[in-house]
């Protein structure tokens, strides 16, 4: 029997990104022990690579903003199917988050009357993102942790939850491997709250750092949680293309938001050509006119190349099918062109985008202030996740909670740039305030002996099989089939073939063998992140099949129109009986009157 | 396609020794991208620390012939391939396995310096006014990735091992941005002199020429520092008061 050592916390944390960092800071301050586990070190999460903003109506740059107009510009942007209770929960407690971290010590960039400065992004209608420069998640990370530390919590530094356990119809912990050492953990709490981030390591072409493996969906669905939406994957519109190295790492929108903008290889700014009608009232006729927008004329409307994300991807992809895309197989990306409006252009640039000029020049010889980026869409964020109440942030499986990037329902059928750092800061506090009231109000439940010894024989298996398969060459297949068959543009037929193909990695997944011991064996730690990869991938195709239409981030070559009669639903996958995931439909609640009316006036 | 071989650090707890791997490289390769195709395919439990591979998150650091680098932004076509590539884990710190080191001291240092303590609000709602040219100056500090390479090539941590009295480059950086911080509003120079010990750093620059962020440690933020310390423990109007106090309170 394998040695398992044993760590009981009234409320667990799994992940220490934004999220998990400010619902563990929450958590403690309700007076709960605090337990909070962390893939990596401390303060190296996700979060980290977020640039560009975090949304928070303040109103500090345009005063005509509120919570108000931020809450319909994130339904419009998610096509409806939001939770709309979360909705207008985020926009309206964004910027008391946003005021707190300056409380606990982040610096954001400064307006002239010394407020903390807002920049333009796509979807919003105003500027509305506190940032510094375009290293706002640092920023935010490093506060929380920094702040996180002196609170009295119990961190667990690169350690990895494989199971959960539940008992009595609610959740009573987990087991875990620590990196170091290959020991086994068990972690008994009260409450869990998942903040493991997303999925972008099913895809070949990804933002997302190796951590992005689904954990969190993963183990919510086999401890009975229902997912939501997994058909609504965010393609990021601009992420390197060359060199092949570098292709996916994240171009910030910020670019876009300074002014930066898109051609093709004729030189036309495309964007220009197709705006949706959802969009007409708000979008600019003219580069002239969305040049004034960017430099704060407020009678001006945003440049195309501020729409939503779903959909200036979509326009890259169609660019370059149509042969009119860049050497390497995306479109240019131009902000040095400002330096025919702005006098000292070229120190502007490097103020205002300072890792983005840093990293074309470090990793691709590019000097982004004399030259055009080439960019494309890459896997960056997923809108699906955890099924959660708008409020508590609980999942259906008593005393399990979610936020950030693992839950689902703010964003809807698509997110809007920046709404992620503060759906993490709202929600994450909203997640370690309810799982601090549930351990409180419920007394421990101990996992199951007999399930905790059958999981942790589970987790040592792969070194039974040595001469297995390797992991990493069953997880490139995985990422290869899910880029080109379950990707940005999707089709039943490939999708069909891509559930065909599921089923064969399954077989192969549970065939890989490690070498090695358990000390620190990344070999090990991909054959185990693998069942996520494979289990966040068949909800997303299974999703993606049965909607029929396109929306947001889910585009169908074989059904390119919305539909009507998919607009009232969310897709809800719940655990099956052979230990598969059964698809299900949820309708929307009907959006409260004084909400409903506020969509009305901002249409 | 070309080949270049690289000489990985294997082993466990500081014993072990360079074992050459040859793969092919492309172009734009950085150095993490050819570790990671020898962990895929020659060596799967090559253990190497990794997070973002944009040079953002600080895990990837290590010793890249012989020089304390992130190896994810060390592009191979800086490096002479005719020649083996040496990787090794940074030094300064416990060996854990192959190219990973045990870090964690770190973390307990920053724990016990002196948290960010704000004045009161200046507004009725609770919020701060500040001009952006007064936090440019601690926004340099806080571009930190915590990489630790500073703390790596740090002689005093290096090679004396004062790990017990120094808190290193890194850490003196955090308390400049505190220090230094518009709002902050509380004195951390008697520990920067004692249990920080700011003494030990002999402004060599080591520290500063490795930052991969190129913030500069040694000018803006140990000097300046150092400047306060000295200005304070013998300022003499200080050192009165305290040895009329020191009378008051008796020996």
């Amino acid at each position: 029997m394998p040695e398992i050592q044993t760590f009981d916390h009234d409320v667990l944390v799994i992940g220490a990104g934004g999220a998990g960092l400010r619902a563990a800071i929450e958590a403690a301050s309700k007076g709960v022990s605090v337990g909070l586990v962390c893939k990596s070190l401390l303060g190296k999460a996700h979060t980290v690579m977020a640039e560009g903003g975090v949304a928070a109506a303040m109103g500090n740059v345009d005063d005509r903003d509120n919570w108000r107009v931020h809450f319909t510009d994130t339904l419009r942007g998610g096509q409806y199917l939001n939770n709309w209770r979360m909705a207008e929960l985020h926009a309206k407690e964004a910027p008391d988050r946003v005021r707190e971290l300056e409380a606990w010590g982040a610096l954001f960039d400064r307006t002239a009357d010394g407020k903390i400065l807002q920049r333009n992004f796509g979807g919003h209608r105003y500027p509305r993102l506190a940032h510094v420069g375009d290293r706002t998640g640092l920023e935010m990370i490093r506060t929380l942790q920094d702040h996180g530390i002196h609170q009295g919590i119990d961190v667990h530094m690169e350690v990895t939850i494989v199971t959960l356990f539940t008992r009595q119809g609610r959740v009573a912990g987990a087991l875990a491997y620590d990196r170091e050492r290959g020991r086994l953990r068990l972690f008994r709490a009260r409450a869990i709250v998942i903040a493991t981030g997303g999925v972008g390591r099913a895809y070949k072409i990804t933002s997302n750092s190796w951590e992005y493996t689904g954990d969190g969906q993963s183990l919510a669905l086999s401890a009975g949680a229902a997912l939501q939406d997994m058909e609504f994957v965010q393609f990021h519109p601009t992420g390197m293309v060359w060199p092949p190295s570098v292709r996916g790492i994240l171009v910030t929108e910020g670019v876009r938001g300074e002014g930066g903008v898109l051609k093709n290889s004729e030189g036309r700014r495309f964007m220009f050509e197709d705006i949706p009608e959802n969009y007409r009232a708000q979008t600019a006729d003219t580069p002239e006119e969305g040049w004034r927008y960017v430099i704060g004329d407020k009678n001006a409307r945003r440049p195309p190349e501020l729409l939503t994300r779903d959909h200036v991807a979509r326009c890259i992809v169609r660019e370059v099918r149509e042969g009119r895309g860049s050497p390497h197989g995306g479109v240019f990306l131009d902000i040095a062109w400002i330096k025919e409006k702005l006098p000292k252009a070229a120190e502007h640039i490097r103020k205002k985008l300072p890792s983005m000029y840093h990293q074309f020049k470090q990793l691709a010889d590019i000097d982004i202030t004399t030259t055009p980026m080439e960019v494309g869409p890459t896997t960056h964020y997923i809108m699906g996740g955890i099924r959660v109440d708008g409020d508590s942030q609980m999942s259906t499986m008593p005393g399990l909670f979610a936020a950030g990037e693992a839950a689902a329902g703010l964003h809807g059928a698509n997110r809007l740039g920046g709404n992620s750092l503060s759906d993490l800061l709202v929600f994450g506090k909203r997640a370690g305030e309810y799982a601090a009231a549930f351990a409180r109000e419920h007394a421990a439940v101990a996992p199951d002996g007999g399930e905790v010894n059958e999981a942790a024989r589970d987790a040592l298996s792969p070194f039974d099989r040595p001469t297995g398969e390797s992991p990493y060459a069953v997880q490139h297949d995985l990422q290869e089939m899910m880029q080109d068959q379950v990707g940005i543009v999707r089709t039943e037929s490939e999708m069909i073939q891509a559930v065909e193909g599921l089923v064969r990695l399954r077989q192969r997944a549970a065939r890989v063998g490690v070498s090695g011991n358990r000390e620190y064996n990344p070999g090990w730690h991909t054959a185990l992140d693998l069942r996520h990869l494979l289990t966040v991938s068949e909800a997303i195709v299974t999703s993606a099949l049965a909607r029929k239409e396109s929306r947001g981030g889910h585009f169908r070559d074989d059904f390119p129109e919305k539909r009507a009669e998919y607009a009232g639903f969310n897709y809800v996958l719940r655990p099956g009986v052979d230990g598969g995931m059964e698809l299900g439909k949820e309708p929307i609640p009907p959006v409260r009157e004084d909400l409903r009316a506020l969509v009305e006036e901002y249409k | 396609m070309p080949h270049a071989t690289f000489e990985l650090f294997r082993g466990n707890d500081g014993t072990g020794q360079l074992v050459p791997y040859e793969t092919e490289v492309s172009e734009g390769m950085v150095v993490l991208d050819a570790v990671h195709a020898i962990q895929a395919t020659q060596a799967t439990d090559l253990a190497v620390r990794w997070n973002c591979k944009a040079g953002k998150c600080g895990s990837c650091s290590a010793e890249i012939n012989g020089k304390p680098r992130l190896m994810c932004m060390t592009r191979l076509n800086e490096l002479d391939l005719t020649r083996p590539v040496t990787v090794e884990p940074i030094r300064a710190f416990p060996h854990q396995r192959d190219l990973v080191t045990d870090v964690s001291w770190n973390f307990r240092v920053k724990q016990k310096i002196r948290k960010f303590t704000p004045r009161p609000p200046d507004a009725p709602d609770g919020t701060w006014r500040m001009q952006q040219e007064d936090v440019d100056r601690v926004q340099e500090f806080r571009k930190c990735i915590e990489c630790f390479l500073c703390q790596d090539v740090c002689h005093v941590l290096r090679d004396h091992h004062l790990h017990e009295d120094f808190i290193g480059p890194r850490y003196l950086v955090h308390v400049a941005a505190l220090e230094m911080h518009p709002l902050d509003v509380l004195d951390r120079r008697d520990e920067l002199r004692k249990a920080h010990g700011i003494g030990y750093c002999n402004i060599t620059k080591c520290c500063t020429t490795v930052c991969p962020e190129g913030i500069q440690i040694t000018d803006n933020a140990i000097i300046p520092l150092k400047e306060r310390v000295m200005d304070h423990a013998f300022d003499p109007i200080v050192k009165l008061v305290g040895m009329m106090k020191g009378k008051i309170a008796g020996p």
